[in-house]
């Protein structure tokens, strides 16, 4: 088919012809300055590759000068000790002892979920590890955390069905356990469902590779899948104008995933990095051949020249254009120098991957493409990848937070009875929200490759990394959208803090954090205003807490609605931060469920009234304002140093100190209690009268308060006294409020004298736990 | 001793064979899909995955790759051949074993701690079994559910070839409860769920002694290795 190409010449010969870069979303000042730039007007392949590359989605516009200020900024040298590779590559790297190396970061994939749920979930998972592959890494586990419309919404069960199967489908034809994640249902969430993927490589020292393209003459090789017309997104309206009738009709913007071609690339780059045949490898995602083709080069302070007829296509009618901004999944690029070529060819050839040479790498610092000898773009690859606009947005705190936060939980009803007590905990444990998560888990392989030490419903993932000493990892994500609402700053601080906890409780020291930052509308100042503190505070947090971030994601426009500046107009902000530790022997890791019987068991941290933005207020009264518990870093900092002296104590024959260990949070003791009774199905028996008396609450407030730095933990009678001597040192409250054993949960209230009905909640274990695994089978199946 | 574990585009859990071969006591030899050279091996390891990704059907195409051919020549002179989850597939279609699994009853993949009653312990796969043991090893698949003609069924059922029985619940709603079956023989045996990934305590699935501390699915690899030292 005869192609018209609007050439590089053409452009500086008609300066003046209207370019439809409005229609590509770009702004009439961005699209002035890329003429400034080139000293001409782009061509059609420029202009295409602009608007993807300045995206909010690949150029962090928005978000750029504020991750700057606060995570370039606040990271600390000594924040840096454990970190091999920081922010602005595929992904952070992180040393974790012995050699050994780990990257990881959770990325969204929000927007595609909503439209095709179950491929914009599994080329969510795709993308992230390929991510993971390009530093250099095997792939050796994911994590999700998902967030959905109410549950009762008619549109909820088709994103869900389609959710949980795309990332199931796509990670578990990986190979990749999945070792945990979230999944929450909110009405915010209605149009726009929350779709983050985490992906865990690891690998040793010597095997990082950076996405740099360097040495000129070095050749730039295409492999994996065919180029196809998926994804093309906005590249389809020039081809409009530029092209003749009878065109096949446009693809559906939403790409479409081969998990299968995905396995195989990551063993056949896993044994080019071995043989030492390639110099990069940059996976393709976003913007196709034009973000990888002026990552590479503007990373390498090099330039790139490129003939785009060589790309092997699946659809041989693919225009120029095109074939540059095609989202085609499972495709990487490599630099490979020439000698290595035949090397690098029969490894691709051994795993049936097709490869084509496209290019080579140029020193000029140009980025020049031609199609069959057409020269369609011309550019400084820095300009396209790096030196992307950036705003400074209006951002100001909401009218409405201040009735928000003046509308706390104070004037809710109190609770008068043994019976009461009891409705609140058994509705709360079966809400949604708060029921076993085994409907969405039991889709996912969690044990394949075998070194799966713990996983959902645990508070952390664990993995083996070393089989010969044990040594491995914990990961752990949390976000709590509703504190974050209330209070954006502190929110973030909050999903750090747990995320924190949650890796100490396992038994694990945390190292390094991924981010992905869930918010609105940045051009409404009330959700940019929600970013910039949930920003400040995350910074601030891992200042605080001495770990740093390595990498991640920001994800914006997560607003379904046109109106800005009402309560609702966005999401509630969900800062999803995920903290990666270090274990010496994952054997070890403390489970969450109760493992013996007799055992004693101590609640560690101080219990305050801290109710409003909690799983009551919102379950019982549908009610969500007021102050979020209050977030001290230091005290989370001293709990951790508790948890993992408790966890190393040498005690010789009389074993381990902590047999499980589940922090308190969403649904507060109560619902701490209700899973780690139901996860093993041991039963127990509590008297809140000496927290009550302790902390100076009712028993409501010590069942269903929210405050943090609060860890349950299961010992062996015999060694109290380590636990106590721990907790005093590092001036941690601990009190023991039970017992471990028989089929019943038991929970003496404290102020049974003034009440009428009986004087104990009693469940049996075996009855709730089965109630709350079929709460999401009796939804969605 | 060694055991062979066959690698197709698309398997996923041959590490994790090897391990557990290697944690039996006997040497794990690699064999790569497009070659028929089974490199002298004393039986042969199928594990799970999505050959070929599952195109066509699963297993499909992986019975017809060169690998193939020699494992069915030497299965039916004799060789112990365990075929798991996608090798159970694979053997169901390349003829070693009778019937076929399809889609899971409740049409979604499922991952669970399983419980298997040990129907026949003479097989070269099975020796270490006590008789009618009930054991747990892990299960994931989507596409597990055992289905044959009412013929085959019978054959199998009347000569004793059901190897193994889903205990507690059907997970996938197979034919009779069937979860692994053998061939006339003994020496091929297939089965759903995944004898490799209970081999090893804390990486393995619940048991008394805590939430993965079991370790059932070693006794498979000793089994054989017992089998063919006898043999």
């Amino acid at each position: 088919m005869e192609q018209s190409y609007d050439t590089i010449a053409d452009a500086a010969a008609t300066p003046d012809q209207q370019m439809p870069f409005a229609e590509l979303g770009l702004k009439p000042e961005e699209y002035e300055r890329i003429c400034g730039l080139l000293s001409r007007r782009p061509t059609n392949a420029e202009l295409a590759m602009y608007s993807v590359m300045w995206s909010e989605h690949c150029s962090y516009k928005s978000s750029k000068k504020h991750l700057k200020e606060q995570f370039g900024a606040k990271t600390t040298d000594a924040m840096r000790e454990h970190l091999l590779v920081g922010m602005g590559q595929n992904a952070g790297v992180v040393d974790i002892g012995d050699g050994w190396a780990v990257t990881f970061k959770v990325e969204s994939h929000n927007h595609p979920s909503f439209v095709e749920p179950y491929q914009g979930a599994a080329t969510g998972v795709g993308g992230i590890v390929r991510d993971i592959i390009a530093m250099g890494a095997r792939p050796v586990a994911v994590m999700d955390q998902l967030r959905f419309g109410a549950v009762d919404h008619p549109d909820t069960a088709r994103v869900v069905h389609g959710v949980v199967g795309g990332v199931g489908g796509y990670g578990n034809c990986l190979g990749l356990p999945n070792i945990g994640g979230e999944a929450e249902f909110d009405p915010s969430y209605q149009g726009n469902p929350l779709v983050n993927a985490l992906c865990i490589g690891v690998m040793r020292h010597e095997d990082i590779h950076l996405a740099n393209a360097e040495g000129v003459g070095n050749l730039v090789v295409l492999f994996g899948a065919r180029t196809g017309g998926d994804g093309i997104g906005g590249a389809s309206i020039l081809a409009s104008e530029t092209f003749e009738e009878g065109m096949p009709t446009k693809r559906p913007s939403v790409q479409v995933g081969d998990p299968f071609m995905e396995k195989v690339l990551i063993e056949c780059c896993l044994e080019l990095f071995h043989a030492g045949v390639v110099e990069a490898i940059q996976d393709l995602g976003a913007a196709g051949i034009s973000c990888a083709t002026s990552e590479l080069a503007a990373n390498g302070g090099t330039g790139m020249h490129v003939d785009l007829e060589k790309v092997l296509l699946r659809d041989p009618t693919l225009t120029a254009g095109e074939i540059l901004m095609s989202e085609s999944q499972e495709r990487m690029m490599a630099i490979v120098t020439p000698a290595q070529l035949d090397a690098f060819m029969a490894i691709t050839t051994k795993w049936d991957v097709e490869t084509a040479v496209i290019g080579e790498v140029t020193g000029d610092a140009r980025l020049v493409i031609d199609h069959h000898g057409q020269r369609i773009v011309d550019v400084d690859p820095a300009t396209v990848a790096i030196d992307s606009p950036v705003y400074d947005r209006p951002h100001a705190r909401p009218t409405w937070q201040d009735d928000l936060v003046e509308n706390g939980t104070g004037d809710l009803e109190s609770v008068k009875s043994v019976e009461e007590l009891m409705e609140l905990i058994r509705r709360i444990a079966l809400d949604p929200n708060e029921a076993g998560k085994g409907w969405i888990t039991d889709q996912y392989d969690r044990f394949v490759r075998g070194n799966t030490a713990l996983s959902q419903p645990d508070d952390a993932g664990v993995i083996r990394v070393d089989e010969s000493t044990g040594r491995g990892i914990a990961l752990s994500s949390d976000a709590n959208g509703w504190y974050t609402k209330l209070n954006p700053y502190e929110g973030a601080r909050q999903a750090l803090a747990e995320s924190y906890r949650n890796v100490c409780t396992v038994g694990a020291k945390p190292l390094a954090v991924t981010d992905c930052l869930n918010f609105g509308n940045p051009e409404d100042p009330d959700a940019m205003w929600q970013l910039v503190e949930a920003m400040k505070g995350l910074a601030d947090g891992c200042q605080e807490m001495g770990i740093p971030v390595t990498g991640g994601n920001v994800s914006l426009y997560n607003s379904s609605g046109t109106v800005k500046g009402q309560p609702d107009s966005s999401i509630n902000p969900t800062p999803v931060v995920g903290v990666l530790g270090v274990m010496e022997d994952v054997r070890k890791a403390a489970p969450s469920g109760f493992q013996r019987e007799d055992s004693a068991v101590v609640l560690l941290g101080k219990t305050y009234e801290e109710l409003d933005g909690s799983a009551w207020a919102r379950i019982v009264h549908d009610h969500l304002g007021g102050v979020p518990p209050r977030v001290d870093l230091d005290e989370e900092m001293a709990l951790g140093r508790v948890l993992l002296a408790l966890h190393g104590a040498e005690t010789g024959e009389l074993g381990r100190v902590i047999e499980s260990a589940h922090d308190l949070s969403s649904g507060g003791l109560a619902q701490a209690l209700v899973e780690m009774t139901g996860n093993a199905g041991i039963g127990g028996a509590f008297d809140l009268r000496p927290l009550c008396d302790r902390d100076g609450i009712d028993s409501f407030t010590a069942l269903f308060s929210e405050s943090q730095a609060r860890v349950l933990l299961e010992v062996p009678e015999g060694l109290l006294e380590v636990v106590y001597a721990a907790a005093a040192a590092e001036g941690i409250e601990a009190l023991r409020i039970g017992t471990t054993g028989g089929e019943l949960l038991a929970i003496s209230p404290a102020e049974t004298a003034g009440w009428s009905g009986s004087d104990t909640i009693l469940f049996d274990v075996q009855e709730l736990s089965s109630q709350s695994d079929s709460v999401l089978h009796g939804i969605f199946d | 001793m060694k055991i062979g574990v066959v690698t197709f585009p698309g398997t996923l859990d041959d590490d994790d064979a090897a391990r557990a071969i290697r944690l039996a006591g006997a040497d794990p030899v690699s064999l790569w899909h497009a070659s028929d050279d089974l490199r002298a091996v004393d039986a042969v390891v199928l594990p799970g995955g999505f050959s070929y990704g599952d195109y066509l059907r699963c297993g499909a195409i992986a019975a017809l790759a060169p690998v193939m051919n020699s494992v069915v020549s030497a299965a039916n002179a004799g060789l112990p051949v365990l075929g798991i989850c996608n090798g159970f597939q694979v053997l169901c279609e390349s003829h070693l074993l009778p019937g076929a699994l399809i889609r899971n009853s409740q049409q979604r993949f499922v991952c669970r701690d399983q419980d298997l009653v040990v129907v026949n312990n003479s097989t070269a796969w099975t020796r270490d079994f006590g008789e009618n043991e009930t054991i747990t090893i892990p299960l994931k698949n989507g596409e597990g559910n055992f289905q044959a003609t009412a013929d085959a069924v019978a054959e199998l059922e009347g000569e004793g070839r059901v190897v193994f029985r889903y205990a507690g619940l059907n997970p996938n709603g197979s034919m009779n409860d069937i979860a692994g079956i053998t061939n006339a023989r003994g020496n091929v045996v297939g089965l759903m769920p995944h004898p490799e990934h209970a081999v090893e305590a804390g990486f393995g699935v619940r048991s008394a002694d805590g939430p993965r501390a079991g370790t059932d699915g070693l006794r498979f690899f000793t089994s054989v290795l017992t089998s063919t030292l006898a043999a």
